[in-house]
C-alpha cells in the first residue's frame, strides 16, 4: 500500500513546460502508483484565477506527467468522476476550488481509500456497480389513467428527487466507517445505495417491498449514523436524515414492532 | 503479433449515452439476442448526464395546442429545412411514447398542477414542451436508462475504448478496441453495430463537452466506409461560462432563458429584439412585456427573442462583442435575478427551477444568480452533422451498420433546437436498437479479418517505441486552437483553406507522437490515440464548410452572409475514396410528401 516517502518530480520534458515563476504557483502532492504501491510525488504548477483541483491535475498531465492517471467527464459537478481526497477530505476535484486551499503548503491529491486502487487517482469503484444489480428494481403500480400515464403531485415527488439528484460520485462510500475502515463490503450497501433504495421505496408508483432486503442482505443495521457522508455529499442530499433513518424506521416498524406485526398478519402492509 | 481478448455478442452497441443504453435495451428486449455495450467512461458518466434543459416531446400537458405537427414545424424550421423530413417526422410522432416510457422505469419528471409531466419553454419551440427535472433532466434520464439496462442482461465494457471497425466484405462485422483500465486488447465480433458515441467538441478549445466527445463514431464510421453528412453544422450555443478561465465553456442551460432570463449588452441593453429574422418575426414578442408573460404560461403571448434559435443567439452575441458592447470578459450578460421584480419569492424560484446553475455559479464562479447578472458566451456543444442513415432504420451505408443520437445526421439539419437532443436519443436509440437486433437475426455471423487487427493494435503501440516524439497534449491543443480560430462560429475561405494546411501538418506531427508511461490506465496514450479521430472530423467540418458557400443554421460565412435557397437542395456528403482521401458530393434532399409539406402550409 501507500508510503508516505515524497519524491520530486523531474520537472517537465515536454516541450513548452517552462518552470513556472515563483509568485504565482502551488504545489500539488500527487499520489503516484498502482494496486502493488506508490508514493507521493511534488509537482509544482502554475495557477490562475477561478482554477479548480481538477485543473491543476490536468495541466501537470499535459505539461509534466502525461501518464498521470485521473477519472473526469463533466468538470461541472454533474457526472461524480473525479472523485479523490483532496488535503485528506473527499472531495470531487472539478468543484474543489484552489482559493478555498491554503496554497502556502502543498495540495495533497490522493485516490479514494475505501476502493482498490488501479492507477494514482483511479480506483476500482466496480463494487459499486455489482450492488446496485442486486437491488431489486423499480415496480410500478398499473397506470392511473386509460392512456397509460400516471398522477402524482409535486410534493409527492419532491422527496425522491432529492435522493435521485445522487451524482454516483461514491464520496459517501468512501467516508462511510462500516466500508472504510471495517471493509464489510460483503454485508452493507453503503450509504449511496441505502439512498438509492430510500428512492424506490418512497417513490410513489414503486410497489415491491424492499424492507426484508435492507435488514438482511443489505445491513442497514450497521450504519449507526454518525452522518459523514451527509458531509461529503456534493449534491448535499440529507443521506442520513431523509433517506436512511426512514429506512431504519421501516425495518423497525416491520420486523421489531409486535403491535405492527399483528396487525400486518390481519391486514394488508400498508405502505407510505 | 499483439494478444488480444475475443468477445461476441449479437449487437455490439458503441456508446453508453442516452441513444446507447436506449439502443441495448431495445435490442436485448425480447428477443433473446446477446447484447454488449462499449463506453469509454464508467457506466452512468457519459456526456448525457450533462444535459440540463429538458426532453421535447408533445405531451401537450401545459398546452393543449401542441401536437406531433407543431413539434415536426418546430424541428424543420429550426434546421433550416435541409433536415431529413422523415427523422423530423417520427421524432415528433414518437416523442412522447419514449418519455411516458421513462415515467414507467421510474424517472420522475416535475409536475404540473394536475400531477401530470410538467414541460417548459424553450428557444425555437412554440409551446412549452420540454418534460424536465429542475435543470438536471439528463442526469434522471441517464440513471432511468441506466437503473432499466441492468437487469436485462446486457454485458456492459467499462472504460474500453474502440479503435477500428472490422468488416467482412460489405457488412460490419465487430469492433477492435481495448480497455482503458490495463491497455489490453479487446475483439469484439457482433453481427450488427450501433454506434452511439455523441459529438465532436473537443475540436474546439472553447466547448461544454467533455474529453470523451473526440468524435469516435463518425470517425470509424467514415473510416469503414460509411457516408457522413453535413458536418459543416456545428451548434455553439450561445450560453456557456466566460468566467474565471478555468470554466469557459461549461453550459448554461437555455432553461434559464425560458423561466424568464434576458441577455444584455453593457449599456444594459435587450439587443436581442435587435433583430429578429423574418421567419420568426411574427411568433416573437415586440416588447419585453409580451416576452415576461410568455415565459409565465401567458398563451397569448409570443415568446421572447432571447429564445430565438442558439445559431441566431449566438451571432447576435458575437456581434454585441464585436461591436465593443461586451462584458469584461468577452460574452455578455444573462440575468434572471430581475424576475424579482415580477415575481414575490424570486430567489427560492430561480433555485427551485435551476438549482444547478445556482450551485455552477455559486461554487465555480462566486456568483449568486438570484442576486447578479452572469456573463456569457458561445460555445461548442453539438453536432448536427455525422453518420448518414436512414430515416426509419438508422442503418448507415454501411448494412449492419447503425447509428443513433448526435453521431448520426438528419433531425437536426442546419440547426438543433434545444430539447430535441435528449428525445433524438430516445426515439431513434430505440430505432437503432430495434433495426440492429433484426439484422442481427436476418444475418450470420460474420468473419472477422484478423490481418485488419493486427494492424490496428501495431499502429496503437507505436506511440510507445518513440522516445523523441512530442507529447499529445500540445497536438490536440494545437488542433483545438486552429478550429476555434479558424472554422469556428464566424467563417471565411481563406481561413478554412489556412486551417486545412494545419491540419495536414498536424496529422504529420501525430504520426511522430510519443508517449510516456505503460500501457495501464494512461491518459497520454489515450489522448494520443483520440488524436486520429479529432484529425478526421476537424478535416470533414473543415471541407463541408469550405465547400457551403452560404450561410444557414449553425455554419456562418463571413463571405458568403445570407441564405442561398440553391443550398437549400442537398446536403453536403462526405465518403473515404479508395485512394484514402475524403471526398464531398451533393446529394439532394428526397422530395417532401405532400402530406409534410401541408403540415408545414398549415403550422404557418
Amino acid at each position: 500500500m501507500a508510503t508516505t516517502t515524497v519524491e520530486k518530480a523531474t520537472p517537465g520534458a515536454a516541450a513548452g513546460a517552462a518552470p513556472p515563476s515563483a509568485t504565482n504557483t502551488a504545489t500539488f502532492r500527487v499520489w503516484r502508483g498502482d494496486a502493488t504501491g506508490g508514493a507521493f510525488r511534488d509537482y509544482v504548477t502554475e495557477v490562475t484565477p477561478g482554477m479548480v483541483v481538477l485543473d491543476a491535475i490536468h495541466q501537470i498531465q499535459a505539461e509534466q506527467a502525461n501518464d498521470l492517471a485521473v477519472r473526469w467527464n463533466c468538470k461541472a459537478g454533474k457526472c461524480g468522476s473525479c472523485s479523490a481526497e483532496i488535503n485528506g477530505k473527499p472531495r470531487l476535484m472539478c468543484m474543489t476550488r484552489l482559493n478555498d486551499l491554503d496554497l502556502e503548503k502543498p495540495v495533497t491529491v490522493e485516490p479514494m481509500h475505501t476502493f482498490p486502487r488501479v492507477k494514482d487517482l483511479v480506483t476500482d469503484v466496480s463494487w459499486n456497480y455489482r450492488v446496485k444489480k442486486r437491488i431489486q428494481q423499480f415496480t410500478p403500480r398499473p397506470p392511473d389513467a386509460p392512456d397509460g400515464t400516471w398522477r402524482m403531485q409535486q410534493s409527492d415527488v419532491d422527496r425522491v428527487q432529492e435522493f435521485r439528484k445522487c451524482i454516483e460520485c461514491f464520496l459517501c462510500q468512501d467516508v462511510c466507517h462500516v466500508l472504510r475502515e471495517h471493509q464489510k463490503q460483503d454485508a452493507f450497501i453503503g450509504p449511496r445505495f441505502l439512498v438509492y433504495v430510500a428512492a424506490l421505496e418512497m417513490h410513489p408508483l414503486d410497489v415491491a417491498d424492499r424492507v426484508p432486503e435492507l435488514k438482511e442482505a443489505q445491513g442497514i443495521g450497521y450504519c449507526n449514523i454518525t452522518k459523514c457522508c451527509t458531509k461529503v455529499c456534493p449534491e448535499g442530499i440529507t443521506i442520513t436524515d431523509n433517506a436512511i433513518i426512514p429506512l431504519k424506521e421501516r425495518v423497525v416498524d416491520e420486523f421489531y414492532d409486535p403491535i405492527g406485526k399483528l396487525v400486518k398478519i390481519f391486514s394488508r402492509k400498508r405502505r407510505s | 503479433m499483439a494478444e488480444y481478448e475475443t468477445v461476441g455478442h449479437d449487437v455490439l452497441v458503441i456508446g453508453a449515452g442516452g441513444a446507447g443504453l436506449r439502443a441495448a435495451i431495445a435490442a436485448v428486449e425480447g428477443s433473446g439476442l446477446t447484447v454488449g455495450v462499449v463506453c469509454k467512461s464508467l457506466l452512468g458518466k457519459a456526456h448525457t448526464v450533462m444535459a440540463e434543459g429538458g426532453i421535447a416531446a408533445s405531451l401537450a400537458n401545459v398546452d393543449d395546442r401542441d401536437n406531433w405537427k407543431v413539434h415536426f414545424s418546430d424541428t424543420m424550421r429550426g434546421g433550416q429545412y435541409i433536415n431529413n423530413w422523415r427523422m423530423a417526422e417520427l421524432h415528433a410522432k414518437e416523442a412522447p411514447a419514449r418519455v411516458r416510457e421513462l415515467e414507467a422505469w421510474g424517472a420522475l419528471f416535475d409536475r404540473t398542477p394536475d400531477g401530470r409531466i410538467l414541460q417548459r419553454n424553450f428557444g425555437g419551440h412554440k409551446y412549452p414542451r420540454l418534460a424536465h427535472v429542475g435543470d438536471r433532466t439528463g442526469l434522471e434520464m441517464i440513471r432511468t436508462l441506466q437503473d432499466h439496462a441492468i437487469h436485462l442482461g446486457i454485458d456492459v465494457h467499462m472504460e474500453c475504448t474502440v479503435l477500428t471497425l472490422l468488416k467482412d466484405g460489405d457488412r460490419v462485422a465487430g469492433a477492435f478496441g481495448y480497455d482503458r483500465e490495463r491497455g489490453r486488447f479487446r475483439l469484439f465480433r457482433a453481427k450488427a453495430v450501433v454506434l452511439a458515441t455523441g459529438g465532436i467538441g473537443r475540436a474546439f478549445r472553447i466547448t461544454s463537452n467533455s474529453w470523451e466527445y473526440t468524435g469516435d463514431g463518425q470517425s470509424l464510421a467514415y473510416h469503414a466506409g460509411a457516408a457522413l453528412q453535413d458536418m459543416e453544422f456545428v451548434q455553439f450555443h450561445p450560453t456557456g461560462m466566460v468566467w474565471p478561465p478555468s470554466v469557459r465553456g461549461i453550459l448554461v442551460t437555455e432553461g434559464v432563458r425560458g423561466e424568464g432570463g434576458v441577455l444584455r449588452n453593457s449599456e444594459g441593453r435587450r439587443f436581442m429584439f435587435d433583430d429578429v429574422p423574418d421567419n420568426y418575426r411574427a411568433q416573437t414578442a415586440t416588447d419585453p412585456d409580451e416576452g415576461w408573460r410568455y415565459t409565465q404560461g401567458d398563451k397569448a403571448a409570443r415568446r421572447p427573442p432571447e429564445l430565438l434559435t442558439r445559431d441566431h443567439v449566438a451571432r447576435c452575441i458575437m456581434r454585441e462583442v464585436r461591436e465593443g458592447r461586451g462584458s469584461p470578459h468577452g460574452g455578455v450578460y444573462l440575468d434572471i435575478a430581475w424576475i424579482k421584480d415580477r415575481l414575490p419569492n424570486a430567489a427560492e424560484h430561480i433555485k427551485k427551477k435551476l438549482p444547478s446553475m445556482y450551485h455552477q455559479f455559486k461554487q465555480l464562479a462566486d456568483i449568486d444568480i438570484t442576486k447578479e447578472a452572469m456573463e456569457v458566451g458561445p460555445t461548442t456543444h453539438y453536432v448536427m452533422g455525422g453518420v448518414r442513415v436512414d430515416g426509419d432504420s438508422q442503418m448507415s451505408t454501411v448494412p449492419g451498420l447503425f447509428a443513433a443520437g448526435e453521431c448520426a445526421a438528419g433531425l437536426h439539419g442546419a440547426n438543433r433546437l434545444g430539447g430535441n437532443s435528449l428525445s433524438d436519443l430516445l426515439v431513434f436509440g430505440k430505432r437503432a436498437g430495434e433495426y440492429a437486433a433484426a439484422f442481427a437475426r436476418e444475418h450470420g455471423a460474420a468473419t472477422v479479418d484478423t490481418s485488419a487487427v493486427a494492424g490496428a493494435a501495431a499502429r496503437a503501440l507505436e506511440p510507445f517505441d518513440r522516445d523523441t516524439g512530442e507529447g499529445p497534449y500540445q497536438i490536440q491543443q494545437a488542433l483545438q486552437q486552429t478550429m476555434q480560430d479558424l472554422v469556428g462560429i464566424v467563417r471565411r475561405d481563406d481561413d478554412m483553406r489556412q486551417a486545412l494546411g494545419k491540419i495536414d501538418a498536424l496529422r504529420t506531427r501525430a504520426q511522430r507522437v510519443s508517449v510516456d508511461g505503460n500501457r495501464e490506465y494512461n491518459p497520454g496514450w489515450h489522448t494520443a490515440l483520440d488524436l486520429g479521430n479529432l484529425l478526421t472530423i476537424a478535416e470533414a467540418i473543415t471541407r463541408c464548410a469550405l465547400e457551403r458557400r452560404e450561410s444557414r443554421g449553425g455554419h456562418f460565412r463571413d463571405d458568403y452572409p445570407s441564405k442561398d435557397a440553391s443550398y437549400g437542395t442537398f446536403n453536403i456528403v462526405i465518403r473515404k475514396a479508395t485512394d484514402g482521401s475524403m471526398q464531398l458530393s451533393r446529394e439532394p434532399i428526397a422530395p417532401m410528401p405532400d402530406a409534410l409539406r401541408a403540415v408545414i402550409a398549415e403550422m404557418g
